[in-house]
Parts: C-alpha cells; structure tokens; sequence
C-alpha cells in the first residue's frame, strides 16, 4: 500500500479576532482595552487521502473547509497538530512542495486582467520553470479537454464567467500538480459549465493520476465526482467514508416512486406522498419500513413501474450538518 | 528555458504588455511626476532671482540643471510598490504570490522596469523641453558624469529595497497610508527632492546625509551634475552599498516575519 498523499492529525487553527462594542464609549474603551476572542476555526480534524483519490470535503458556511485547505496548501500556519502533503510540511513552503501542488479557489483569479490568457500561461510557464515540450503537451491536453482554442488569445476581461474559469482552471494546472485543492470550482456557473468542469476534473484525474481534495456546496459535484467524503462542521470532522455509506447512515427515509394502474387511488396510506404527477406519485417512507410498504404496494395494487432510492443527496446532508449542530 | 535569466525575461515581457496596456494611466502618473521637480524648479529660481541672483551656490541655471536631471532620476529610481501593497494583503492576490514557488518581488522588479521603458517615452521629451525653456548650466566632469550611471541603478536598488521593506508594515496595519505620508515628508526633504541638500541648513543636511534617501535620488543628481569631488563621490557610493545591504538584510528578515503574520492570521 502506498504511502498517503495528504496525512492530516489533529490538525486545528483558531484565530485570535479583535472584539469591540458599537458605539463611541466601545471605541474609546478599546484605545486602552483591547479585547480579542478565539475562534476556533479548525478542531482536531483528521484523514487521510490515498493517491490519485477525489475527496470531498463538504461542509456548511464556515465549517472550517477553506481553512483547512489553506492549511494544506502552505498558505497558514496551524496552531496544533499536524499536516504532511506528499511527504511535505505544507507551511514550510518549500518551493519543490509548491511545484506539485495548486489551489484553485472559486472565481479568484491568477490570470492578468487586461491581457490575453495566453500571457498568463507564458508567465506561469516561467515562474514553474516548465519545460517547452512539456509545457507544448500539457497545454494541447487542457486546450482539448477544457475548449480554450478560442479563448487564449483574448483579453481575460472579454471572457464570460464560465471561460474564465475554465482557465483558470487550465492556468492552475499547467505545471502538472500531483495534488489539487479545488475550492468551491463550480461556483456561480451555469449547469452546463459545471457539467463540463466535472467531466474535465474527472478525465485528469484519470489521465495523470492527480489526488483531488475538493469543497463544493453544490452535490451534484460531490455525486459525480467523490466516492468518498469528509463532513466537517463547526470545525470538527462527522463523517469521513464513501459517499454511499454516509447515505446509508444518515438518510433516515427512502423514497418510493411508483405507477399504479386506474384512477383516483389514494396512495397516502402508503406512505407521504411528497410529489404527484402523470401517474406517478412519489413517496416517502421510513427506511425500516422500505420492504414491507414496497411488499404491499405489489400485493395490493396494480403497479406498472417501480422504484426504490435514496433521497436526494442534499437532503442527506443537511440532516448530517443538523445533526452535528446539536451534537 | 535558461533557468533565472528565462524567468526574469518572460516577467518583464509580460509586464511590458500590461503596462502598454495602461499605457494612458502611465501618462498621467508620469504628468504627475514630471510637474513635482518642475514646481520645485521654478520656487527655486525664483528664489535666486529674488536674493540677488543666487540661493547658495546656485544660480537659476544651475537650479535648472539640478531639477531637469532630478526629473529623469527620479523616473530611473522611481517606485510605488510601498502605495499598492496593502491591497495585495487585503484583497488576496498576496494568496496566490504565495502559492508560486518564486518570491512576489520578482514580478515587482518586473513591472517597475516596464514601467520605466515605456514611460522614458514621456521623460526624455519633456526634459528636453525643459532643456530648451529654462536653458541650464550643465558642464560636469567626465568621471562624474560616468560615475552617475551605476550611482543611479544603486540608488534605485536601495530605494525598491527600502520602499518594499516598507509595504510589507500593511502585514500588520491596513493603515499604511498614514505610514507612507511621513515617509515621503521624510524623504523628501532629505532626498533632495524638495531642495538640493547643499541649500539643506546645517543639520538638516548632516541628517540627509546619514538617511538612506539622498543616496537614492539626490547622490545621483549631484554626480551628474558634477557637484561633488572625488571624495565626496566614494562616500556617496559606500553609503549606497551600506545602505543596500542594510535594505537586503530588513527586505529578507522582515519578510519572514511578515509571512509567519500572514500564515498565523490568514489571508
């Protein structure tokens, strides 16, 4: 078995955040006074990460996500434990660490506003000292993979929201990155423009190998792209396993749709009915009950089509950040 | 790729582009720089005209000479990095300078020199017209003259050095605009900026020449005007290199501080 790519123990940060009242007397009070408040923005979080693996590191809004991946990209120092990356200590920011690495985070941009993107890559290009073949190679693959031939010759301010991104997807990748942190990638694009992201994000990492921590908020990115998922919240790590697992453990109904033949039959008995439409009514029933409902709507009634799944993703994971807001 | 030499060519081809590109911004920050030396100029001359011709030992002529080079080296030694960091820090393209595996003041040193390539296209003409309006008295020696050449290019090192030892204060205050008012009062008055220092009273000018500030832009002028003798010329560039490697060393340790702030707070 190899060695982990990404090795994190205990890892924590907490940051030290002036606090000051409103109002004139607070102003005055904190020209002698200050006080500061500890937010613990990370606690104790571990996992590993194995080669070439895709993670999913979800979370709600400020469960500590972004942090952690800035702890693992050298960009902050963490206040306890620790965290190896391809056998680096990622704060020291050594520059060999830095060439297998890159961080994309949303629609924060590397690329030179004013100029075409093409510049930008040149200048990548230099700064990571690729070599011309490579650097020839690489950009012919993300050109294909990503639909850039008309875009690298135009200004980056003349790109829509979904081009840029997509370079700037491209310029994070130039040099070849064994380990990518993808914050939020899909952020703000269009269902299309995530569709494509995904596959391209999919395709490299089956084409070089690359490991992938990923944060997203939207689960369609997660479904396509993570068999498994680290759930943190408030800091804390809640989860760390397969994605289906994480359903099995925490989606509490399952949902049932099911076609019936003739008209007006009240399906409610079976379960809640949650949407009805051109004959088929879906239902949602309590996991534990599954067979016995299934079993009955067979027996009882004239059923032309039937299925059986888990709720939505999203539903699921809602319940996990519930659960561990009042855990 | 020739490895360091490669880099800092693709930098500076790269910042040329973007500095054509804001080629009217340019113009007009180079306007700005061009009236300061003339305003300064022209308060002199005055001045000698009205006490009898001369204001120290120097008539309008020479007054004239002194701004109209100090124009051009201030444009060589120019730099602003000290005006924008604090944005860099704030809105977080800082993050991803820190993510590349070379240090940011490379790309800084790039677009400053861009900046001066393309804005010499301003300079030169109008200290040209300057040249012809306000006819200065310009008859240096010729070892002062040559000697100027490398005095410039310390001077600059030194102020860059010094001027990016002091952006790096917005690590620890986003109120650096405050910072830098005293540092150009400071400097200006011992730079020879607002006046040429041998017009400086007596400690004003003992002060000028123990700072690093005259060494960045009044030494130069001064050399190549043909003001100094050949020991005042060897101090002068003792005191640039001193000043350089005091400005290396505060670059680098300040730097590290400044990254452990960065990595200990966030960006």
């Amino acid at each position: 078995m190899p060695d982990p790519v990404i090795r994190v123990e205990q890892l924590s940060k907490t940051y030290v955040v002036p606090v000051r009242g409103s109002g004139l007397a607070a102003a005055f009070k904190s020209l002698v006074h200050r006080q500061t408040r500890a937010v613990e923005a990370v606690r104790q979080v571990s996992f590993i990460v194995e080669p070439g693996e895709i993670v999913g590191f979800l979370g709600p809004n400020g469960a500590g996500k972004t942090t952690t991946l800035k702890m693992l990209s050298g960009l902050l120092h963490p206040t306890a434990g620790e965290a190896r990356v391809l056998g680096y200590v990622p704060h020291r920011r050594e520059r060999a660490y830095l060439r297998q690495i890159t961080l994309v985070m949303g629609q924060r941009n590397q690329l030179i506003w004013d100029i075409p993107v093409m510049d930008s890559f040149e200048r990548n290009r230099a700064i990571y000292r690729i070599p011309e073949p490579t650097f020839t190679r690489t950009l012919t693959e993300l050109r294909e993979l990503l639909e850039l031939e008309t875009l690298l010759d135009k200004p980056v301010r003349n790109l829509s929201l979904g081009e840029r991104m997509k370079c700037e997807l491209a310029i994070a990748l130039l040099h070849g990155p064994r380990v990518l942190f993808l914050d939020e990638p899909t952020i703000g694009l269009d269902v299309t423009m995530q569709r494509r992201i995904r596959a391209f994000i999919t395709e490299y990492n089956r084409r070089t190998g690359a490991t992938v921590l990923l944060t997203s908020h939207y689960m369609a990115d997660v479904e396509a792209l993570c068999k498994r998922v680290v759930v943190i919240h408030q800091g804390r790590r809640l989860f760390d396993g397969q994605l289906t697992a994480l359903v099995q453990r925490f989606a509490s109904h399952k949902v049932i749709a099911v076609e019936v033949a003739g008209d007006g039959i009240d399906l409610a008995r079976y379960g809640e009915v949650v949407a009805s439409s051109g004959g088929r009514v879906t239902l949602r029933v309590p996991k534990e009950e599954t067979a016995r409902v299934t079993g009955r709507l067979l027996s009882e009634l004239t059923v032309t089509d039937l299925t059986v799944e888990d709720p939505p993703i999203e539903e699921v994971i809602d319940r996990v950040f519930q659960q561990g807001a009042t855990a | 790729m020739s490895g360091g030499s490669g880099l800092h060519r693709t930098l500076f081809r790269i910042s040329l582009a973007v500095m054509l590109q804001y080629r009217v911004a340019s113009v007009i920050w180079m306007i700005g720089a061009i009236l300061d030396p003339l305003i300064f100029l022209v308060v002199w001359s005055t001045a000698a005209r009205s006490s009898g011709g001369r204001v120290g030992d120097m008539d309008p002529h020479d007054v004239a000479a002194y701004y109209i080079v100090l124009m051009l080296v201030s444009h060589l030694t120019f730099s602003w990095i000290h005006e924008v960091f604090q944005y860099r820090v704030q809105f977080g393209s800082l993050t991803f300078e820190l993510l590349r595996p070379v240090h940011p003041i490379r790309a800084d040193i790039a677009d400053n020199l861009a900046y001066k390539v393309v804005n010499l296209a301003v300079a030169l003409p109008a200290a040209a017209v300057c040249w012809i309006v306000f006819q200065p008295r310009w008859e240096p020696p010729g070892w002062s003259l040559a000697a100027a050449g490398p005095a410039v290019v310390l001077g600059f090192e030194v102020r860059f050095m010094l001027e990016w030892s002091l952006a790096m204060v917005a690590f620890w205050t986003t109120r650096i605009v405050a910072v830098n008012r005293m540092y150009y009062a400071i400097s200006g008055f011992t730079s020879g900026r607002v006046a040429p220092i041998a017009l400086l009273p007596g400690p004003l000018a003992a002060l000028a020449h123990a700072l690093p500030f005259y060494y960045a832009l009044g030494f130069p002028v001064d050399l190549a005007l043909g003001r100094l003798s050949p020991g005042e010329a060897l101090r002068g560039f003792f005191m640039q290199i001193l000043w350089l490697v005091l400005a290396g060393t505060l670059i680098s340790t300040v730097w590290r501080a400044a990254v452990r702030r960065f990595t200990a707070v966030g960006g």
